[in-house]
């Protein structure tokens, strides 16, 4: 239930940058959300509609690109997408340990109506 | 038409924690967020800890709950300077409210700040306060597997503490797989076993906080 502060954030920066770019009504608002990052989705949009009521944002999409957690293997020296449970590698087994791929937390564009 | 933003969602929040830090950095205090689940034992811990520090240093304790001061009138009790933060349903503490809380405490310099975040292994892993160290408390009731399910959390954990360990003859706790869970998150992290109720592995826990 953070998302409750973050989509609140997420309509300040979207309005702002809105305006700034003298935008009249926001469209579309693509974020990357990273597997790691401890946000949902669904909440967020839940929490959007409330916060963006009244701004350029108010009826904008929500678009989210998740990124998979990649951890790093030491054996095989290189990444590996996190199974969906434990750290292990699925190449050699061993337990791997988590990289900045999966933290990801921004947003990418917006899309306005001129 | 697009606009590119490729800004972070917590930028605002990361702001007002990098100035927390350079005020704490300012006046040589050490800033401890003391991280768990709800029942995990962190006020226990946290008032061992002003225990132990009594008559070493001045020590500041901040209490994040979503509602109610119990915790906050234990301390004030054993005579421990402490500010509550009601987040009035709110799921952790952000660098804000730290901000605010600072203004009210005004810690002398040299002293120690003992922040009990709320109760929660999700929500506060992803809003930094500018802190100092980051003490994650898993306690042995909860089960081995906590590494492996709160990842962020752990990730950000500057030392561990796995609490209760006096109950570990009664529970199916797999230390191994705790211990390499915690291992491949943070390698290098301390892993302090210890129980405020028998005492047993206080002592290496307090020197770590020197």
């Amino acid at each position: 239930m953070h998302e409750y502060s973050v989509s609140k954030q997420i309509v300040k920066m979207a309005d702002t940058e809105a305006q700034a770019a003298g935008g009249k009504k926001i469209l579309e608002i693509r974020i990357a959300v990273g597997d790691l990052s401890t946000f949902v989705d669904e909440s967020i949009q839940m929490y959007f509609e409330l916060f963006s009521a009244g701004t350029l944002a108010q009826g904008a999409k929500l678009v989210f690109r998740r990124i998979p957690a990649e951890f790093f293997c030491k054996t095989c020296g290189k990444n590996f997408v996190k199974p969906k449970t434990g750290f292990d590698c699925p190449t050699c087994g061993s337990q791997g340990s988590p990289t900045e791929i999966g933290k990801e937390f921004f947003i990418e564009s917006l899309e306005v109506e001129d | 038409m697009e606009i590119r933003i490729m800004k972070g969602i917590m930028d605002a929040n990361g702001e007002i924690a990098t100035q927390n830090r350079t005020y704490f950095a300012e006046r040589n205090i050490t800033v401890i967020n003391v991280l768990a689940s709800p029942g995990a034992g962190k006020t226990t811990l946290i008032m061992a800890i002003c225990n132990y520090l009594k008559d070493k240093r001045k020590v500041y304790v901040v209490e994040g709950d979503i509602a109610s001061s119990i915790d906050a009138e234990k301390l004030d009790q054993m005579g421990v300077s402490v500010v509550q933060i009601n987040t009035g349903g709110g799921c952790h503490l952000d660098a804000n409210m730290l901000r605010e809380a600072m203004k009210v405490l005004n810690p002398e310099d040299g002293s120690i700040v003992l922040i009990e975040n709320v109760g929660n292994l999700v929500c506060p892993a992803a809003f930094d306060l500018g802190d100092s160290k980051r003490l994650l408390i898993a306690s042995v009731p909860e089960g081995h597997d906590k590494p492996y399910k709160y990842i962020s959390m752990f990730s950000y954990a500057d030392a561990v503490v796995l609490s209760k360990v006096d109950l570990l003859p009664y529970i199916d706790f797999d230390m191994d797989n705790f211990e390499a869970g915690v291992k491949a998150l943070v390698p290098d992290v301390p892993i302090f076993k210890l129980s405020c109720k028998t005492g047993e592995g206080l002592d290496e826990f307090f020197d770590w906080l020197k």
